[in-house]
């Protein structure tokens, strides 16, 4: 019985790609009703499950797939038109088939999956062509009788548990085509082999006399070289591939050692052969992980099918455009974001795209188009999801966020558009006006986020109201081996993943050094502030000095920061080892590898570490104002964010600053007289303190613009300044009252003569009405 | 008359035991990766033969404070849901054969971390044998939590 077993799962895992094959069909064939190649390869495909299935003796099966080739055939002999009806019908038997599947595959027999309302069904649709059919013939009683035989089309697709059988063009048609025999001959052979004839086509041409020897052996040659492509790939067993991968992983450390200990002892011939040992691994390793890289398509090739069950089942008109469908990922990877992205296909179709008559309203076309997009990016693979939809709400979702007390209103306004719409990727958060039983469930985005994060990736949304909504996840190329940084820290050694390394930095105390902003380790790269993450504080070991350490500037989740580590060792290849979820959550840690030296290293999970450094930031911030409140409260002098404006020093009070930013000059933008820039679903006034003071003076370099946003209720402004300097203590000595306009005042701070800026001048500068909603009340009692 | 095999081990002078067929293996090894911020029940990882291995300090999941990392220790590798994990104990003992008539619940008197681990006593001779559930004794997030 092992042989049979093994004939059964041969059989499920053709048949899965058969029936994977038919739904794209069919969902083509719906667009063209009228390709009979379409018809004819299903109508085989479906042929050879029945075949497989009637001497595998699943009976039910056979009955269901043999409901199925009936009205296909009726189809493929003009019997009966192709409608969006019949197509359904033909989609639910497909379904009918994979439940069985699924059925033999967990149990080993067909289970109690019932297969009679699909059979039904596709009765009662033929039945409904025939009369169709038999009014079309009252009309026109010559056309399209149902014999009209179309026998080239007609293969024998007998139960082939080979699928290379169906990529082979059938022999009949390769002999018609070569005029070696008649295609009514052909027919009348294809007749005989269904009634039970077991000879082959050929051998029946043959032997009746219809063909000639030679054009037959002609006709059967013309089919080898397909088969010889098809021959030449095998299925392995990914669990043998990924035995393999580990191995190989084994073998470069084993190498990586061999190679230090050969250097060591220093014998020419040695190196040489480590050398070469080392080559002919490498090429094994990347050869190893080319067999687990697949198209994309593989998991592409399902949505077709949902998108339009689901367009249709919401009146909805949807095209589906695939680009780049050939990119390659790791296999594992595949089957990891297999969920996640049909998880945004249907939410896309759902709430992305309106309905017909939403669409004609705003201008657009009726059919919406959802367009999936996959390209290497970096390193990476990144893979979109976009809709032409009406695009995400954000003033509901921030809406939302607060009602479900994700966020306070009062950080609403100073929040990035793009920061309020990744809200929706929290557990619980769906904006859907109702829901369906396709989304709005709210649970969905978050799963999205957390299993894409699980392999290594990154999710994020942008959205244009009115355009349509893109969503995008970053993927590694592969789980399993990764370019890294080794790092010291303390006494252990800790793995930095490459992608996220932008540079290095070496402090030597002297010309490079970290400064502390009220506590916040900083370093001024290139004149810009980053901020740092010490990774011994992170990871709760004993703090170390400030000289003679390294700064790895890291980029991920769209931060940039800076990683102080003791020491850079070097780049290797290592391979990613998952870590248990246990420690997992401890948030630092992406997974493990195994180092030269053989002990375990621990791989540093970047994007954690980046929000920590942004946690950080901004409790610094938190108690920055409430030392600054602390300190105005007792009368000892206020805390002061000193800036540099053109060759002047001006100091604004530190408790009437909301945020620093960092604009890209682009994105200023003019509005009258004015300069702004869209701020976080805002528009926010611009004013430049150069312009303002009189400071007129060189431009500062740079694409982007340092400014300080003061808040105010709903209402923000912000203050254009050449850089930020330093936060200072206001000793309150050597002050001297204003001279100029909007400045109160002279101080000098930190032994340099600073100017203290008129912060409500110049917010009115910018805003003229800032003021106006809050002191409605003290313009009534002056007037 | 029915009996079961015990691999046998000593954490703090007692002498636990459990079921043959949970180990992989018993070895020493003295290279332990420290995970900093990690559970101290299980802050140490190794290298088994290419595979990344947690090591479940017994002394902790026990109550006792963890220990002392210096010099060789010996694990016990248990095979686990998939993924072994190493038991760290003091010393190893010999796999004994029990019959199921020296087994006895835990005493009412035993209380603590180790009375949920311990689902038997086994009487030997001259020493008391208590049977720990593999499932239970590596798992971290119940002495934690």
């Amino acid at each position: 019985m092992e042989d049979l077993g093994e004939i059964v799962g041969e059989f499920l895992l053709e048949s899965h790609e058969n029936l994977d094959q038919i739904d794209r069909d069919l969902v083509q064939l719906e667009q063209d009703p009228h390709s009979r190649d379409l018809i004819s390869r299903i109508f085989r495909a479906i042929h050879t499950i029945k075949g497989t299935s009637g001497f595998l003796a699943f009976g039910r099966l056979e009955k269901l797939a043999h409901a199925g080739e009936s009205l296909l055939s009726k189809l493929r002999d003009g019997a009966q038109p192709v409608t969006p009806a019949t197509i359904t019908t033909l989609l639910a038997t497909i379904d009918g088939v994979r439940s069985l599947l699924a059925a033999i595959e967990e149990t080993g027999n067909e289970g109690d999956v019932d297969v009679d309302a699909a059979i039904a069904q596709v009765n009662a649709q033929m039945k409904a062509g025939e009369a169709g059919a038999a009014a079309e013939a009252a009309s026109a009683p010559v056309a399209a009788a149902p014999e009209t035989p179309e026998p080239l089309e007609e293969v024998p697709a007998r139960p082939a548990p080979n699928p290379v059988e169906n990529q082979r063009r059938p022999i009949g048609e390769i002999l018609v085509e070569s005029g070696g025999v008649q295609a009514q001959d052909v027919g009348s052979a294809l007749a005989q082999q269904i009634e039970g004839d077991e000879r082959k086509l050929g051998t029946i041409l043959l032997e009746e006399g219809k063909a000639q020897p030679a054009a037959v052996s002609e006709a059967l040659q013309a089919q080898t070289p397909k088969r010889s492509i098809a021959d030449s790939a095998i299925r392995v067993d990914v669990d043998l591939l990924d035995t393999l991968l580990n191995m190989v992983g084994e073998l470069v450390l084993a190498r990586n050692q061999l190679v230090r200990g050969v250097m060591e002892i220093g014998d020419a011939t040695l190196v040489r052969s480590a050398q070469r040992l080392g080559m002919i691994t490498s090429e094994l390793q990347e050869g190893i992980m080319k067999t687990r890289m697949q198209p994309i398509e593989h998991i592409w090739s399902k949505l077709p099918r949902v998108v339009r069950d689901l367009s249709n089942s919401m009146d909805k008109k949807v095209q589906l455009v695939m680009e780049g469908k050939e990119t390659e990922l790791d296999r594992s990877l595949l089957e990891a974001v297999k969920d996640p992205l049909t998880h945004l296909v249907r939410n896309a179709v759902d709430h992305g795209i309106e309905s017909p008559d939403q669409r004609t309203a705003a201008g657009k076309t009726p059919e919406g188009t959802l367009t999936l997009r996959a390209y290497h990016e970096g390193g990476h693979v990144a893979v979109e999801v976009a809709d032409d939809g009406a695009g995400l709400n954000v003033d509901r979702i921030a809406q939302k966020a607060v009602e479900n007390g994700l966020l306070r209103p009062d950080q609403i306004p100073m929040m990035d558009r793009r920061d309020i719409m990744a809200m929706v990727f929290q557990p619980g958060f769906s904006t859907a006006a109702k829901v369906t039983n396709v989304s709005g469930r709210g649970v969905g985005m978050d799963v999205v986020k957390t299993n894409i994060e699980n392999i290594g990736g990154a999710v994020s949304v942008d959205s244009t109201p009115g355009k349509g909504t893109v969503w995008r996840l970053t993927i590694p190329l592969t789980l399993a081996i990764i370019q890294a940084l080794t790092v010291d820290c303390g006494d252990q050694r800790y793995v930095v993943p490459q992608v996220a390394v932008l540079e290095l930095v070496f402090i030597d105390g002297q010309s490079t050094k970290i400064e502390y902003a009220s506590g916040a380790p900083v370093y001024r790269l290139r004149g810009k502030l980053l901020p740092l993450v010490r990774l011994d504080r992170a990871l709760g070991l004993d703090v170390g000095g400030d000289h003679g350490v390294y700064i790895m500037v890291l980029q991920a989740d769209g931060r940039r920061f800076g990683l102080v580590v003791d020491r850079v060792l070097n780049t290797e290849e290592v391979v990613v080892k998952a870590l248990n979820s246990r420690f997992k959550d401890i948030g630092l840690y992406a997974g493990a590898t195994i180092l030269g030296d053989g002990k375990v290293g621990l791989i540093l999970d970047v994007s954690s570490l980046a929000r920590r450094s942004h946690l950080a930031v901004d409790s610094e911030r938190g108690n920055i104002a409430a030392a600054a409140r602390a300190s105005e409260g007792s009368g000892t002098g206020e805390r002061l964010l000193v800036t540099a404006v053109g060759e002047r020093r001006v100091a604004i009070p530190l408790d009437t600053v909301t945020r620093l930013e960092e604009f890209p000059r682009e994105r200023i933008e003019h509005a009258g007289s004015r300069e702004v820039v869209q701020y976080r679903g805002q528009i926010l006034p611009l004013v430049r303190l150069s312009h303002l003071l009189g400071a007129y003076g060189e431009e500062p370099e740079g694409d982007t613009v340092s400014v300080v946003v003061y808040s105010e209720g709903a209402r923000s402004v912000a203050l254009v300044v050449d850089r930020i300097v330093d936060i200072a203590e206001n000793s309150r000595t050597a002050r001297r009252d204003a001279e100029e306009d909007g400045l109160v005042g002279t101080a000098v701070i930190q032994q340099r003569v600073t100017e203290l800026l008129d912060v409500r001048r110049a917010i009115l500068a910018a805003d003229p009405n800032f003021y106006a909603d809050l002191e409605t009340d003290d313009l009534l009692v002056e007037a | 008359m029915a009996s079961r095999q015990f691999a046998t081990f000593e954490v703090a002078n007692q002498l636990f035991g459990v079921e043959v067929h949970t180990v992989q293996e018993v070895l020493s090894y003295n290279e332990y990766t420290p995970v900093p911020l990690a559970p101290p029940a299980v802050s140490r990882l190794f290298n088994l033969r290419g595979q990344v291995i947690a090591a479940v300090d017994l002394r902790v999941q026990l109550g006792l404070p963890p220990k002392a990392t210096e010099g060789p220790v010996m694990n016990v590798i248990l095979r686990g849901d998939g993924d072994p994990v190493s038991l760290v104990v003091d010393r190893i003992g010999e796999v004994v054969d029990l019959d199921d008539d020296t087994f006895e619940h835990p005493p009412d008197t035993l209380s603590g971390p180790t009375r949920e681990l311990v689902v038997g006593t086994f009487k030997l001779d001259g020493r008391l044998m208590l049977a720990l559930d593999a499932t239970l004794v590596v798992d971290t997030s119940r002495a934690t939590t």
